[in-house]
């Protein structure tokens, strides 16, 4: 069975320690994280956390329901069979020496991304989106020398709205 | 707030951080057996848990109180006991500081409870101690642990009591199984030329042995137990094939190989089970019922698989089964059912008893002069695997024993709680002179609270069981497993205020265990048994199941 990336969402109760839990439960079990990215919903006792792992079939089912398991897990679902967006941010710290200044707001501009931070050595870009777009302006950026980068993770929500979730 | 658990009797050991609340509870009708380790409380609140079907409860306190815990939790949580543990942990302020006896014990412990808490505010206590309570004794049980910092419990608030089951939106275990797949089942069982049921701690935790006794005799099904299964099915019944896997029986193992439909129902399919997961049951279908469904397709692939409670579906089997024509049954499992007695002819348990006391013998004349009544705990090795091959158990929650974690040191402290859980019961603990020496200290408890607890320890002067793995497995290299010195056990058990009694010769052995039964307080027997006995069948690990070490 080979493994697959899949892109779980949860609904957790926000209590401390239940980040914990669920670190605690991936690292004990030799699950894989790929990213993690988690913050309050409309309802501020509930948190919803993407998160992306690498597995097989029969490891992604013991994921499944572990995770349910977990007493402060609300709810579980995996985004493969389901309809859903997804998005990263990435904030990218490229030198922009005088000659390559231009370049760099033009590639910008393409990806339509934003200049965050300006300084004599650097600019700070802002890149919202899917995985591939991160790729593709890494890849361009590169030359001109990334200092640093900071992404989010993926962040993702159902495309179907049958008003399930209450409005989370 | 406890009491209205329904909780008569606490195991524990007090300190600074929970001083307050030893201060109450001298004011409550609660009783509190003080153990001498904290690792004895949580056994013996395990113990206390299985023999009464009630959740243990244990009361410790911060820092190295709370870390002395842990290997009993642990082991509760591996053989699903529900267990209530609250700690003391420093005054609120405090805690992150590295004050004086601080431990982050909700952290240490996460990954052995089933849930555990951090009480913050006194507001919170009631609810807390309620959820705990549930979440131990519902679904699966396990141990729950609430942590409480010094200032809540010295906070005083009012408790309304209810009767109330508390909702936790998150958790819901699931009790009823899926009606088509019970009907699937039941076409499953009625037709197999070759079934087999294999039966675990699910039908103890859930009572359900006597609908599966039932389910087993109506449809001709032999069933085999795991180590946790011992009492789920009358272990004199010709239709039992007693305990599978490692140690397991030669027919047990046999019929494993050899069926065609295999119900597990409140097992964990464990790696001492199935050796080789894919040789197991290789011809089988599968059916698997859990109440966990993380159990399931855990190890083994499932043809059928049904979340639910052992106990509600099997009254369900068993009232689809009462719409069925089973005349034709016992015909169709004839050949199958010769089979296995076949197997059970070719290879039986079975020694050689001369000179020197065997110590499947001194099991047997334990079973046979206690009338297979006694309620037996264990230690961790041989001598576990023999009270579990040699002792016939016949009802459920009669064998108690660290399964999944194996605990040295579980069986003196368990059998403490059995006898406070059952006064008018006998209960004797069949111990290894390694294991007995971790938790020794225990019979200052037994002796205080005057617990006629019965230790029969299988002395071979090794830790046995690791020394038959280097006999068999690393050219007799015995490192570090002869215990050289130890002490003389029946000078000790006077000391400790018991009475200790000792056989060297096969003839003595009757009359230390008449003498141990007829005192009325703890005894402490010590049978110097063959020095390099092994326990047989005995599958390597990793191996199919059928490769079976004989004698
Ligand atoms: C030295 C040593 C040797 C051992 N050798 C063997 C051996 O040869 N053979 C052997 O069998 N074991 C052996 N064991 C024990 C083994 O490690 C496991 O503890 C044991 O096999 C597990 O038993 P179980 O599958 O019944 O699961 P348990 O640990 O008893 O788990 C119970 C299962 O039932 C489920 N359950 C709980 N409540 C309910 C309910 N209400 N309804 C439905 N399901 C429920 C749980 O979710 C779980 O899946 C050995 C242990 C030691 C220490
Ligand atoms: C706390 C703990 N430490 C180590 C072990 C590993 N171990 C398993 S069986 C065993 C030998 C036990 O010896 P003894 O109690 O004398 O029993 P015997 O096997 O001789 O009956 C050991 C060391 C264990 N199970 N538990």
């Amino acid at each position: 069975m080979p493994d697959e990336r899949h892109i779980l969402s949860l609904l957790v109760e926000n209590k401390p320690g239940v980040l914990s839990r669920i670190a605690g439960l991936f690292s004990g079990r030799g699950f894989n994280i790929e990213s993690l990215c988690v913050a309050e919903t409309l309802d501020a006792g509930i948190s919803r956390l993407t998160l992306v792992t690498k597995a097989n079939e029969a490891v992604l089912e013991q994921i499944f329901k572990q995770l349910n398991k977990l007493v402060d897990i609300i709810k579980v679902t995996d985004f493969t069979d389901v309809p859903a967006v997804t998005r990263e941010m990435v904030l990218i710290k490229v030198s922009a020496k005088p000659e390559n200044r231009a370049e760099i707001l033009r590639i910008v501009d393409i990806f339509r991304c934003k200049v965050v931070d300006v300084s004599s050595e650097h600019y700070t870009v802002e890149v919202t989106g899917d995985q591939g777009k991160m790729a593709a302006i890494l890849d361009l950026l590169r030359p001109m020398g990334i200092k640093e980068i900071a992404r989010t993770g993926i962040n993702a929500l159902s495309r179907e709205t049958k008003g399930r979730n209450g409005g989370r | 707030m406890v009491a209205a658990e329904g909780v008569d009797t606490i195991f524990g050991f007090p300190g600074g951080a929970v001083i307050d609340l030893y201060d109450e509870l001298a004011r409550t009708d609660i009783r509190h057996i003080l153990a001498r380790h904290e690792q004895g409380a949580v056994h013996a609140a395990d113990g206390y848990a299985r023999v009464s079907g009630k959740v243990g409860v244990c009361l410790v306190t911060s820092g190295p109180g709370a870390t002395n815990t842990v290997t009993g939790i642990a082991s509760a949580y591996c053989d699903s006991i529900p267990l209530v543990v609250f700690t003391g942990q420093v005054p609120s302020h405090l805690i992150g500081n590295d004050a004086f006896q601080e431990v982050d014990i909700v952290g240490i412990t996460r990954p052995c409870t089933k849930h555990n808490y951090l009480v913050s505010r006194v507001e919170d206590l009631a609810q807390t101690v309620r959820e705990a309570f549930y979440l131990a004794r519902s679904g699966r049980p396990g141990p729950v642990l609430v942590d409480l910092p010094k200032d809540v419990v010295k906070a005083v608030t009012t408790f309304k009591e209810t009767s109330e089951k508390p909702f936790i939106r998150s958790y819901n275990p699931t009790y009823e199984p899926n009606v088509k797949q019970l009907k699937k089942v039941v076409r499953a069982l009625v037709d197999a030329k070759r079934p087999m049921i294999f039966a675990g701690g699910g039908i103890i935790l859930s009572k359900a042995s006597a609908d599966l006794t039932k389910l087993a005799r109506r449809l001709s099904i032999p069933v085999t137990t795991s180590l946790m299964g011992l009492g789920a099915f009358p272990g004199t019944d010709p239709l039992s094939l007693g305990m599978l896997g490692m140690h397991g029986t030669y027919r047990a193992n046999m019929s494993t190989a050899h069926c065609d439909l295999m119900l597990g129902i409140g097992v964990r399919f464990d790696d001492r089970v199935t050796g080789k997961t894919d040789t197991f049951a290789a011809q089988a279908k599968i059916i698997h019922v859990d109440i966990d469904p993380t159990s399931i397709r855990k190890n083994v692939p499932v043809w059928l698989p049904v979340v639910g409670d052992c106990r509600v579906t099997l009254e369900k089997l068993n009232a689809l089964l009462d719409e069925e024509d089973l005349s034709e049954v016992p015909a169709r499992r004839e050949k199958w059912l010769a089979q296995v007695d076949e197997w059970r002819r070719a290879m039986r348990l079975a020694y050689n008893q001369k000179d020197i006391i065997k110590p499947q013998y001194v099991v047997e004349r334990l079973h046979a002069l206690t009338h297979g009544d006694a309620i037996i705990s264990t230690e961790v090795g041989q001598n576990q695997m023999w009270a579990a091959q040699y002792y016939k158990f016949q009802r459920p929650n009669q064998f108690l024993t660290s399964g999944g974690l194996g605990v040295m040191g579980y069986g003196l402290p368990a059998a403490i709680g059995a006898q406070v859980a059952a006064p008018d019961r006998l209960v004797v603990d069949i111990a290894g002179d390694g294991s007995i020496q971790m938790n020794i200290q225990e019979l200052a408890t037994a002796v205080q609270y005057r617990l006629p607890v019965k230790v029969a320890i299988l002395n071979n002067g090794y830790l046995g069981m690791v020394r038959q793995w280097q006999e068999l497995f690393y050219d007799k290299r015995y490192c570090e497993t002869c215990m050289e010195h130890a002490p003389d056990f029946v000078k000790l058990a006077e000391a400790y205020g018991a009475l200790g009694l000792r056989a060297t010769r096969p003839e003595e052995v009757d009359g230390v265990i008449q003498k141990a039964l007829a005192h009325p307080g703890p005894v402490m027997m010590d049978f110097r048994v063959e020095r390099e006995e092994s326990v047989y069948p005995m599958v390597p690990a990793g191996a199919p199941i059928t490769e079976m070490l004989l004698v």
